[in-house]
C-alpha cells in the first residue's frame, strides 16, 4: 500500500508542477454561429479548441519578457509597437506601483501578443472563436438573445478602469471561461479582417475602391450593439498599437490543423 | 518492490523537471566577448583583442555577442520591415526572408490570384507604374506581389500568374508565405483581409512604397486612382545617390 501512496503523492506534484507551467486552458465544443459581421453564408463553423481560462497576466508577461529579450520595453522595435508598450512599468523587467501582479496585461501589441502565444506553443483565438465563447453568459452557451446579457456587457462598458482588477473578477461562463467581459478587450489573431473604415456611420463596409469585394460583408445582429463595439474597435485598431485597456489570451487548435 | 519504488521517484522526479525546464534550453547564451572599431572602417569586422582600429587607429571597443547582435540589427531602422522573420517563397521556388530585399526600392502589394473584381486593376495598377519608371531606375527598384492565398497561390501557380500577366522580369517579385506571415505582413501594411469563401477574400486595396532600408514612405489607397504622388516617391527614391 504504501509504494501506491508515494506514487499518488508523486503524480499529484507533477500535475501541479505542470499546472504552474502554463496557464490553464479548458475545452471549448465547437459548433456554429451567426457572427455579426459575416460571410455571406451567415453560419460559420468553429471546431473544438482549447482557451485559456484567464486572460495573461502581467506576472505571466513578466516571466515572458524576461526570456525574450527581444520584448523589452527598451528593445522593442518601432515596427512592432508603438510608444505606449508598457508605458506604465517601472523599467524593462519591473511592473509600476500600481500595478497588480494578477491583473491582465495591456498595453501591449498585436505582434507581442502573437509572439507570447507562439512561444507557449498556443496562438491568438480567431474572432469567430473568441466571439463564439464570449457570446454565452453564465448558464447559456448562446445568450445573445437575453436582454440581460447584453445589458450586463454595455454596463462594463461604462465602467472606468477595470483593467486594474485582478483576473477571475468577472463571472464564470458556461464554457468554465473567465473575463471574456468586464475586465479588458482582447487581441484576436485576425482582428484586421474587420473592414470597416473612416466614419462607421457613413462610409461603413461600401468603400468598393477601398476594399474589394466589401458589399458582402455587413452586419446580420442589430441587436447586439456590445458586439458592435468590439468590433467597431477591432477595425480602428493597428498591429502595433499598444492600448491600455487592450489585453489577450491564448488558444490552442485541437486537430493540429496549423 | 522497493527497487521498483525507488525508480518510480526517480523517473517521476526527472519528468517533473523536464516540463519545466524545456524551454530554458534555447535562451541560454554565449557571452563570447570581441571588440570593434568604433567608426565602422572595416564595416563589420570584430577582432578577438583589444587595440586599435587598423584604418583609422581608434581604440577597439568591447562588444559581448549579444551586443554585437543588436548593432548589426540597428544598421536598419526601428521601423523597417526587414526585421520580420518570416519565411517567403519566391516564384522560382526560393526561399527568401524579406531582409533579402535590403538595398532596393520596394513597391510592395497584397494580392490573390483567383480574384476577379479588385485584383486584376490593382495589378495594372502596379503595370501602370512601372511603364511609367526610366529603366535605368528599375535596376534598385522591386515590385513586389505578396498572395494573401497561401493554399491556392502555390510559387508554381504564382509562375503561372507571372508569364500570363507578362510580369515575368527580374523586377517583378512574387511572394508565397505561410498564413501566419501573411497575416503578420498585412498588419505591417495595415492591410485589412477577410476570407468570404474558398477562393475570395475581401482586401484593401493599398500599394505601399519602402525605401531601401525597409521604411515605409508613401501608401496609394484605392483602385485606379492618380499614381502621380506614388510615382514621384519611386522616383525619389531610385535616383538618390
Amino acid at each position: 500500500m504504501k509504494p501506491i501512496n508515494r506514487l499518488i503523492i508523486c503524480i499529484t506534484l507533477l500535475f501541479s508542477l505542470t499546472a504552474n507551467c502554463q496557464s490553464k486552458m479548458v475545452l471549448i465544443k465547437g459548433g456554429t454561429y451567426t457572427p455579426l459581421y459575416g460571410r455571406d453564408s451567415l453560419k460559420v463553423n468553429v471546431s473544438d479548441f482549447k482557451i485559456d481560462v484567464y486572460p495573461v497576466t502581467n506576472k505571466l508577461f513578466l516571466e515572458f519578457v524576461k526570456k525574450n529579450p527581444k520584448w523589452k520595453r527598451s528593445n522593442i522595435k518601432k515596427l512592432f509597437a508603438d510608444e505606449n508598450y508598457l508605458i506604465n512599468w517601472k523599467s524593462d523587467l519591473e511592473l509600476g506601483d500600481m500595478q497588480s501582479l494578477n491583473a491582465p496585461i495591456t498595453n501591449i501589441s498585436w505582434f507581442v501578443a502573437k509572439d507570447y502565444c507562439d512561444f507557449q506553443g498556443k496562438r491568438l483565438p480567431t474572432i469567430d472563436e473568441w466571439e463564439y465563447v464570449a457570446m454565452a453568459n453564465k448558464n447559456l452557451p448562446d445568450a445573445r438573445q437575453l436582454k440581460t446579457y447584453n445589458e450586463q456587457i454595455l454596463s462594463w462598458y461604462e465602467k472606468p478602469k477595470t483593467f486594474k482588477n485582478d483576473i477571475g473578477s468577472t463571472f464564470k461562463n458556461y464554457w468554465n471561461v473567465y473575463d471574456l467581459h468586464g475586465l479588458v478587450w482582447e487581441w484576436t489573431l485576425d482582428f484586421n479582417s474587420v473592414l470597416i473604415s473612416g466614419e462607421s456611420r457613413k462610409d461603413v463596409d461600401n468603400d468598393s475602391s477601398l476594399f474589394c469585394g466589401s458589399a458582402a460583408i455587413g452586419a446580420t445582429d442589430l441587436m447586439n450593439y456590445a458586439a458592435f463595439m468590439r468590433y467597431a474597435l477591432r477595425g480602428s485598431l493597428k498591429a502595433k498599437y499598444a492600448v491600455k485597456t487592450l489585453g489577450f489570451r491564448c488558444v490552442k487548435s485541437i486537430n493540429n490543423s496549423q | 518492490m522497493k527497487k521498483l519504488k525507488s525508480v518510480l521517484i526517480v523517473l517521476l522526479f526527472v519528468m517533473s523537471l523536464v516540463t519545466c525546464k524545456k524551454k530554458k534550453a534555447t535562451s541560454a547564451s554565449n557571452n563570447l566577448t570581441s571588440f570593434y572599431c568604433p567608426m565602422k572602417c572595416e564595416t563589420d569586422k570584430t577582432y578577438k583583442e583589444s587595440g586599435s582600429c587598423r584604418v583609422c587607429k581608434m581604440d577597439l571597443i568591447v562588444t559581448t555577442q549579444e551586443n554585437s547582435k543588436v548593432l548589426k540589427a540597428s544598421q536598419i531602422s526601428d521601423e523597417s520591415i526587414f526585421h520580420l522573420t518570416s519565411l517567403w517563397n519566391t516564384k522560382e521556388d526560393k526561399a527568401i526572408q524579406l531582409k533579402d530585399l535590403k538595398g532596393k526600392t520596394l513597391v510592395m502589394v497584397m494580392i490573390y490570384t483567383t480574384c476577379k473584381a479588385a485584383c486584376p486593376r490593382l495589378v495594372a495598377d502596379m503595370r501602370n507604374i512601372e511603364v511609367q519608371i526610366p529603366k535605368s531606375n528599375l535596376e534598385n527598384l522591386r515590385f513586389v506581389l505578396v498572395s494573401i492565398d497561401p493554399t491556392n497561390d502555390t510559387p508554381k501557380r504564382l509562375r503561372e500568374f507571372a508569364i500570363e500577366n507578362k510580369m515575368d522580369e527580374k523586377q517583378w517579385v512574387f511572394l508565397h508565405g505561410t498564413e501566419s506571415g501573411v497575416r503578420e505582413f498585412a498588419n505591417v501594411l495595415a492591410v485589412k483581409y477577410k476570407q468570404i469563401s474558398p477562393l475570395d477574400f475581401s482586401h484593401s486595396n493599398i500599394i505601399s512604397v519602402f525605401n531601401k532600408g525597409g521604411e515605409l514612405i508613401h501608401q496609394q489607397e484605392g483602385l485606379g486612382v492618380n499614381n502621380k504622388e506614388t510615382i514621384q516617391a519611386i522616383l525619389e527614391l531610385t535616383t538618390e545617390n
